[in-house]
């Protein structure tokens, strides 16, 4: 914090002043000494740069090792571009679905009172602490050829295992803790008096939330839904298991990126995982700026009252 | 659904005063039923599932689909990996957040937000990057190479893959707390004579244990399910380098399922029993920290 300016004050200089000399040394029993501090910095640094920033270079210089025009061409390659929408249509469906259940969720839980909400809270993060490929696994055990419903949906020629419903399903239980998670704190900790007192002024129950609750928390709300739909783009376990790998239409991006590694294709890989990467950086970077504009910084936001 | 909805409205309503305390909000009955079946169809149900698919087995065909050698090795190697990365990630995790809450540096805001970077890469990014990163002739791995260390294709690799997943758990349960101790203590430990050894060990470790352990436990659970990161840089040898999520998919892969969910189910009761220990800790750490 200070103590760039209590290294100044500190030596010869603070002795011929009392004043700063006690302000000094009264810093100094809570610093460490400069060379243990820039230590401590070089270790964490180099600590970060050998698990996250040389990886994280290695991605675009891979990417692009063979010059921009083997970049493009492997992102407008056809099963490239057919990843590509398939992603993008997985999180078109996923993100809103677990965006209506967060905030529903949230409003339940942060506004009412009623027993085994500590229970129900404890559930909705249980997929969290699910491995991606058990994930996969349940629906396959419910869906697939040999699954509960397995032989009805053969019947009916409907497929949920190795075909869309199944890669949206994984993808939705995988994300699914995110908005809400975000949400249910928020709202907590804004309590239930303004929408109380649209209620009572004779706002409907939409018209509350709209006008109310949501300008409350669409900075949370956002928080929860760029996270969610980080997550719900770059997953691999889960839907790996229920994908079925049918190249040029059950792969998502990531899986894209495991078939063209596994063939040795690994510029084209890397070209593909680049994107996945910029998304990445891009969520990080809305994260970062959204807990700014909330005024918090590196935690979750939870922002006391409604934010401004 | 429809049916749902008002159910559970009458249940809230009928139950006793101060359960669903009357409240002049409308929306409860549908918000709580929304919730509860969009749980139970997504999450419940098909978790029931595995746990129902294992009961059809018989009692020795369970135990010896999950004590197979290959089976046990692969826990092993699961669990024990990602024992070792959480502790390696509760160390450099809590020298992080004290770098970051404490000292001021070039490019500190930039790092500490990049320290969410495995939150947001997907993990399939995360494997092949590291394995390129680490294999004898990546950037790194080749520096390692003339030591005789080898990282990819070793359980070496597997430890890197699980301390770059697990990283930023430690570092953002810290973080807060060490953001929120009173500097007072600490002087005060001063005064009486502490050197800063001293302090670190008996006045702040103190308050920051129970965030540190949950951190640890996150970053620990994470990495037992780890899945994508790992395939791409463990090389996947069979009682060597072969981690337990791998084995479910190698026996789903050969329509093994019921083998494939014992395992599964193994693995889930280890998640729930460090769940509950995660929200211990957690209750532990905020009352903790109401004291201090």
């Amino acid at each position: 914090m200070s103590w760039g300016r209590a290294m100044t004050l500190d030596g010869v200089g603070s002795i011929a002043d009392p004043a700063p000399r006690h302000q000094a040394s009264r810093r100094r029993v809570t610093d460490e000494a400069p060379w243990l501090r820039w230590t401590l910095v070089a270790i964490a640094i180099g600590f970060l740069t050998l698990f996250l920033f040389v990886p994280l270079a290695a991605v675009f210089y891979e990417a692009l090792r063979k010059g921009w025009d083997a970049y493009f061409a492997a992102l407008v390659e056809r099963d490239a571009l057919s990843s590509i929408k398939l992603t993008l249509l997985v999180a078109a469906i996923a993100v809103p679905a677990n965006l209506v259940f967060g905030v529903a969720a949230a409003w339940a839980i942060a506004k009412f009172e009623f027993r085994g909400k500590n229970l129900l809270t404890t559930l909705i993060d249980v997929p969290f602490s699910v491995s991606p490929v058990i994930s996969g696994l349940i629906y396959v055990l419910i869906f697939g050829a040999q699954g509960w419903f397995g032989a009805e949906l053969k019947a009916h020629d409907v497929q949920v295992i190795f075909a869309l419903p199944g890669i949206v399903l994984a993808t939705i239980f995988v994300t699914f803790p995110f908005v809400a998670r975000e949400l249910i704190p928020l709202m907590q900790s804004q309590g239930t008096e303004e929408e109380e007192a649209a209620i009572v002024l004779g706002a409907r129950g939409w018209q509350t939330f709209w006008r109310v609750t949501l300008p409350n928390i669409k900075w949370g709300l956002l928080y929860g839904v760029i996270l969610c739909n980080a997550r719900a783009m770059g997953e691999f376990g889960a839907v790996s298991v229920v994908s079925g790998h049918i190249r040029g239409q059950t792969n998502t991006m990531p899986l894209h990126v495991e078939i063209l590694y596994n063939e040795y294709q690994f510029q084209a890989a890397f070209a593909v995982a680049s994107l996945l990467a910029l998304l990445a950086l891009v969520t990080l970077a809305l994260k970062s700026f959204i807990e700014w504009r909330t005024g918090r910084e590196g935690a979750p936001i939870n922002p006391e009252g409604p934010s401004r | 659904m429809s049916a749902a909805a008002p159910a559970l409205a009458i249940s809230g309503g009928a139950a006793p005063r101060g359960l669903a305390r009357s409240s002049v909000l409308p929306g409860f009955g549908i918000s709580l039923g929304f919730t509860l079946v969009y749980l139970s169809l997504i999450v419940l149900i098909p978790l029931s599932a595995a746990f129902l698919k294992t009961a059809t087995m018989t009692w020795p065909a369970f135990w010896t689909a999950v004590t197979s050698p290959r089976v046990l090795a692969s826990l092993k190697l699961s669990f024990g990996a990602s024992a070792f990365a959480a502790i390696i990630n509760a160390f450099f995790g809590l020298l992080v957040a004290w770098v970051l809450v404490r000292y001021p540096f070039p490019g500190k805001r930039l790092i500490d937000a990049l320290v969410d970077l495995p939150f947001a890469l997907p993990t399939a990014v995360a494997g092949i990057a590291l394995t390129a990163v680490y294999s004898t002739k990546g950037w790194i791995g080749s520096l390692l190479e003339p030591y005789g260390v080898k990282v990819a294709f070793t359980p070496v690799g597997i430890v890197v893959a699980l301390t770059f997943i697990g990283l930023p758990f430690v570092v953002r349960t810290v973080q807060p707390v060490l953001e929120d101790l009173e500097r007072e203590f600490e002087e005060a430990a001063a005064s009486l004579g502490a050197n800063r050894w001293q302090t670190f060990q008996h006045v702040i470790f103190p308050v920051i244990m129970p965030a540190l352990l949950t951190g640890f436990a996150l970053a620990f659970a994470r990495a037992v399910g780890e899945y994508g990161s790992v395939i791409f840089i463990a090389g996947n040898i069979p009682l060597v380098s072969e981690i337990a999520p791998l084995i479910i998919i190698t026996k789903l892969e050969q329509y093994d399922y019921a083998g494939a969910t014992a395992v599964a189910v193994v693995m889930l009761i280890a998640s729930f029993v460090l769940l509950l220990a995660i929200n211990l800790l957690q209750y532990w750490s905020r009352t903790r920290g109401r004291k201090s």
